[in-house]
C-alpha cells in the first residue's frame, strides 16, 4: 500500500514537471493566495488585538463591578460599599492577577484661562499600577503616592488645552452626594501621554481618598476593576467574580462594558473567514483550469492506462495526487513567504500619516501584525481540504473515460 | 480584416468551452465582488462624511485663526450674525448659519455634567445641521433669544430631565466673567451617536451671546456647499466675501474633521490591497489560460505564419481573445453585481457587530449602497485591463517563433 502511494506520488511528481510553465503559474498563483491570506490576517489581527488591549487597559480591565444604575447614570449617586469579605476572598484567589477600586465621576476642570469637561478617577495609586495605562504612559512629573494624595495626573493633550502645565493648580466642580457642587483645587503633578488623544482629553486622576473627601462620600467606591490572565478568556473569571459579588452588584466583562471592543473581536473572526474563503474562491478557478487542461492533454495517455488495466480509482487518485502536491508546495511557499514578510514587521508599521483616522477606528498610529497559528491553519486547512473538492471533478470526468475512444482520440 | 481576427478570436475562446468559462469565471466572480464592495464604499464613505458634516460641521466653516486648533472662548469672530448674513447674500444661499459655543457645567435638580453648549441661529440652523430634524420630543429653538435649550436624549436620561423642566448652567464669558443662565428644555434630539446624545446642546444665539459677554461675536460661521465636489470652489467664493483685513481663516471639512478623512483613507487602502489580491490572482488564471492556448496552438501558428501571417497579427489575435473574455467577463459580472447591489440597495446590507460599528461613524445600522457608473464599471475595468496585460507575455512570445520548428511540434 505504501509502496502504492509512493509510486502514486512519484508519477504525480513528474506529472506536474511536465509542462513546468503552466506548473509555475498556478503555483505562483496559490502562493499569492496563501501569503495574501495569512498576510492580511496577521494585519488586520494585530490592529483589533491592540485596540482591543488599548481598551482593555485604558479602563475596563478584563471584568468590573459597579453599582446596577452605574453604567446607565455614571455619578456619585450610584456607588457600592468597598469589595465585602467574601469578594475579597474571591479577589485573592490565583484567576485574580490584579484589582483595584476606583471612584469615577464627571467633572469640569478649570484652569484660569479655561474649562473642560473631563471623567474624573480616583486611584489606588499601587493597586491601579497593575492594571490601567496610567502609571506605565506618565511621560512628565510623579505618579501618585498614595490613595489620599491630593495630586492630579492629566493628559498632555488637556494640559495644552487649558494651557496650564507641571506644578500649576486647577479648580476640579463635581457633583457631590447631596446633589451640591463640590469643589477644589488641585495641583498637576504628573502629565500621561496616551497613544489615543481621547484619553489624553478626557480623563484625569487623583488619589482615591481625595476624590472621596471631596464629594462627601466616605468609603464608598463606583467600581471595582478586575484583571484576568487572559481578555479572550474572561468567562469563568466573570462567573467567579458574579458568584461572590452577589445579587446586588453588577458584574460585566469587557466586551458587555465596550460593546465597539466586544463586537470588533467577532467581527475579525469572521472576516478571517470570509477572507480566506475568498481568496480560495478566486484561485480555484484556476486550479480546476489547470488541471482540466492537465487531463485534457493526456487522454490518450489515460485510455491507455486503463487499457492495461488500471482501474478508474487509481486514475482518480493519480489526478487528486497531482493537485494535492501542487497545492502543498504553493502552501509551503506561501507560507514561508508571510512568515518571511511578517517577521521584519514585528517591531510594527508605522500608519500615522492616517493615524488621526485609525483612532476613530479606534486603533493606534502603528500596527504590529499578529501572527496567529490557528489563522494560519485555518488557511492552510481550507486550502487543502477545499482544494481536493475542487479537483474532484476534472479528476471524475478522467477516471470515466472509455478506453477504447480515449486511445483513439486524436 | 479586422472582422476576420474577430471572428477568428471569437471561434478560438469556444474551441476549448470548458476552458474559457472557467477563467471567465474567475474574471465573473472577482467582478461580482469587486461590484459589491466598491458600490458599498462609495455608499459608505458617502454616508460618513454626509452625516458626520451634517452633524457638525459643515462643509466649510469661517473662523478665528487658530480657533480650530485650540477652541478658545477669545478667538472670536466678531459680528457673527452679519457675516452670516453677507456670506448668505453673497453666495446666495440659505445654507449658511453663524454658531458660538462654550462650555458649561450644566445642572438639573439633582445631577450635574459638563458640557459643550453651542449658540445656533434657530432660523438658518436647519439649513446646515441636521440635528433640528432630529428632535423626537417638543419641538426646535425658534426664538433668536428665549431662553431655551435642546439637549440629547444621553443627556436628558443621565440629568434625569424631560421637555419642559429648566437647567442652569455656569460657564465663563468671554472675557473670563462669571457666566450663569436657568433655561427651559424645549426639545430632546436623538443623533443615534451616543457621544453626541451625551454632551451636546444647543441654545439661540442671541441669548448665548448674552449669556457669555460675547459682546455679538461667535465662534464660527458654518456653511454647506452644494455637494462635495464643489467645496473648493465655495471656499474661493466665501474667502473672496470676507471683509476687508477682517483676521478670519476658512477652513474646509477635511481640515476641521482630520480623522475622517483619514479613516476612509485608512479603510480605502487595506480595501484595495485586498482588490489588488484578487486581481492579480484572476490575472495569473488569464496568464496560464492563455498560454496553454498559445502552446497547444504552437503547430498552428506555424503553418499561418508560414503563409506569411505576421507574429504581430498573431500576437494581436492572442490580446483579442482575452479581450473578448474579459469583456464577457466585464458584462456579466457589473450585470450580476449590480443586481446584487440594486438587491441590497432595496433591502439593505448589514452583518452581525455592524451596528456597534456604525454608531462610531455616524452610520445607520443598515446600508443602502447605490447603484453607481463608478461602481459597476470601475472594478471590472481593472480586472479586463490586468487580464490584456497578463497576456502580453504569451502575445509578445509568438515573435520568438520559429515556423519551421513549429510546425514539426507534435
Amino acid at each position: 500500500m505504501m509502496g502504492g502511494l509512493m509510486i502514486v506520488f512519484r508519477l504525480a511528481w513528474r506529472n506536474l514537471w511536465r509542462n513546468h510553465r503552466r506548473t509555475l503559474i498556478m503555483l505562483a498563483a496559490i502562493v499569492v493566495g496563501t501569503w495574501a491570506m495569512i498576510f492580511m490576517t496577521a494585519l488586520m489581527r494585530g490592529m483589533v488585538d491592540d485596540m482591543v488591549k488599548d481598551g482593555v487597559t485604558v479602563l475596563p480591565g478584563h471584568v468590573q463591578i459597579h453599582h446596577p444604575a452605574f453604567r446607565d447614570d455614571p455619578t456619585i449617586a450610584n456607588v457600592m460599599t468597598p469589595p465585602s469579605a467574601a469578594l475579597l476572598e474571591a479577589l485573592d484567589r490565583p484567576e485574580v492577577v490584579a484589582w483595584a477600586t476606583r471612584v469615577r465621576v464627571p467633572a469640569v476642570i478649570s484652569s484660569e484661562s479655561d474649562t473642560a469637561g473631563v471623567t474624573l478617577v480616583g486611584i489606588e495609586p499601587e493597586r491601579e499600577r497593575d492594571i490601567s495605562f496610567v502609571a506605565d504612559d506618565l511621560a512628565d512629573g510623579r505618579y501618585l503616592e498614595s490613595r489620599d494624595d491630593r495630586g492630579l495626573i492629566v493628559g498632555r493633550k488637556l494640559i495644552d488645552t487649558l494651557e496650564t502645565g507641571l506644578g500649576k493648580r486647577v479648580v476640579i466642580m463635581s457633583q457631590d452626594r447631596d446633589n451640591e457642587i463640590a469643589d477644589r483645587g488641585f495641583r498637576i503633578v504628573g502629565i500621561f501621554d496616551s497613544k489615543l488623544q481621547q484619553y489624553e482629553e478626557g480623563y484625569v486622576f487623583a488619589g482615591e481618598g481625595a476624590i472621596q473627601e471631596l464629594l462627601g462620600v466616605g468609603d464608598a467606591i463606583s467600581e471595582v476593576a478586575i484583571l484576568g490572565h487572559d481578555y479572550r478568556n474572561v468567562e469563568g473569571l466573570h462567573r467567579m467574580i458574579a458568584e461572590a459579588a452577589g445579587p446586588d452588584l453588577e458584574v460585566l466583562a469587557w466586551h458587555e462594558l465596550d460593546s465597539y471592543l466586544g463586537s470588533m473581536l467577532a467581527v475579525m473572526d469572521g472576516f478571517v473567514v470570509v477572507w480566506i474563503v475568498v481568496v480560495f474562491l478566486a484561485l480555484s478557478f484556476g486550479l480546476v483550469n489547470t488541471l482540466v487542461m492537465a487531463v485534457f492533454e493526456r487522454v490518450r495517455e489515460i485510455g491507455l492506462m486503463l487499457a492495461l488495466g488500471m482501474t478508474p480509482r487509481s486514475i482518480l487518485s493519480q489526478i487528486l495526487a497531482e493537485s494535492i502536491l501542487l497545492l502543498v508546495i504553493g502552501l509551503a511557499i506561501g507560507n514561508l513567504a508571510a512568515w518571511a514578510s511578517i517577521e521584519p514587521l514585528k517591531d510594527g508599521i508605522d500608519v500615522s500619516i492616517v493615524g488621526e483616522g485609525m483612532e476613530y477606528f479606534g486603533s493606534a498610529a502603528v500596527v504590529y501584525p499578529a501572527l496567529y497559528l490557528s489563522d494560519v491553519i485555518l488557511a492552510n486547512v481550507v486550502v487543502i481540504v477545499l482544494g481536493f473538492f475542487a479537483s474532484l471533478s476534472p479528476a471524475w470526468r478522467a477516471s470515466r473515460y472509455d478506453p477504447v475512444r480515449a486511445i483513439t482520440k486524436v | 480584416m479586422n472582422n476576420i481576427t474577430f471572428r477568428l478570436a471569437w471561434r478560438n475562446l469556444w474551441r476549448r468551452k470548458r476552458r474559457t468559462w472557467l477563467t471567465v469565471g474567475a474574471m465573473v466572480f472577482s467582478n461580482i465582488l469587486l461590484v459589491f464592495m466598491i458600490s458599498l464604499q462609495i455608499g459608505m464613505y458617502g454616508m460618513m462624511i454626509n452625516n458626520t458634516l451634517r452633524a457638525q460641521t459643515g462643509h466649510l466653516q469661517v473662523q478665528a485663526p487658530g480657533y480650530k486648533d485650540d477652541h478658545k472662548m477669545r478667538q472670536v469672530v466678531p459680528d457673527v450674525k452679519r457675516l452670516a448674513a453677507e456670506l448668505r447674500q453673497g453666495l446666495s444661499t440659505d445654507e449658511v448659519a453663524a454658531r458660538a459655543s462654550a462650555f458649561a457645567l450644566v445642572s438639573s435638580a439633582d445631577r450635574s455634567y459638563g458640557l459643550l453648549i453651542t449658540g445656533v441661529e434657530p432660523d438658518f440652523e436647519a439649513r446646515v445641521s441636521s440635528l433640528p430634524g432630529l428632535i423626537k420630543d417638543g419641538r426646535f429653538l425658534d426664538d433668536p433669544m428665549a431662553e431655551e435649550i435642546v439637549i440629547g436624549r444621553v443627556l436628558a436620561r443621565n440629568l434625569q430631565v424631560g421637555v419642559g423642566d429648566e437647567l442652569t448652567f455656569i460657564g465663563s464669558g468671554r472675557d473670563g466673567s462669571f457666566a450663569a443662565a436657568v433655561v427651559e428644555i424645549v426639545g430632546i434630539f436623538e443623533s443615534g451617536m451616543p457621544e453626541m446624545d451625551r454632551s451636546f446642546a444647543e441654545v439661540p444665539l442671541d441669548f448665548f451671546q448674552d449669556a457669555f459677554a460675547m459682546e455679538g461675536a461667535g465662534h464660527a460661521v458654518a456653511i454647506m456647499a452644494p455637494g462635495l465636489i464643489q467645496v473648493g470652489p465655495t471656499r474661493t467664493r466665501v474667502e473672496a466675501l470676507l471683509p476687508e483685513g477682517a483676521e478670519l481663516v476658512v477652513h474646509d471639512w477635511d481640515a476641521l474633521l482630520p480623522g475622517l478623512k483619514q479613516a476612509i483613507q485608512a479603510d480605502f487602502t487595506s480595501a484595495w490591497f485586498m482588490y489588488g489580491i484578487l486581481i492579480v490572482l484572476v490575472a495569473f488564471s488569464v496568464l496560464n489560460t492563455q498560454l496553454m492556448s498559445v502552446l497547444e496552438r504552437t503547430k498552428e501558428f506555424g503553418i499561418v505564419m508560414s503563409l506569411g501571417v505576421t507574429p504581430g497579427r498573431l500576437g494581436r489575435l492572442v490580446l483579442l481573445e482575452t479581450t473578448l473574455m474579459g469583456t464577457l467577463g466585464l458584462v456579466l459580472g457589473a450585470l450580476l453585481g449590480g443586481a446584487l447591489v440594486a438587491w441590497l440597495g432595496y433591502h439593505g446590507f448589514s452583518y452581525p457587530g455592524m451596528e456597534e460599528m456604525a454608531g462610531k461613524f455616524n452610520l445607520p445600522s443598515r446600508i443602502y449602497p447605490p447603484v453607481t457608473l463608478i461602481g459597476l464599471f470601475f472594478g471590472p475595468t481593472i480586472i479586463l485591463i490586468s487580464s490584456v496585460v497578463a497576456s502580453l507575455y504569451p502575445a509578445i512570445r509568438l515573435r520568438w517563433l520559429e515556423p519551421v520548428a513549429a510546425m514539426r511540434t507534435a
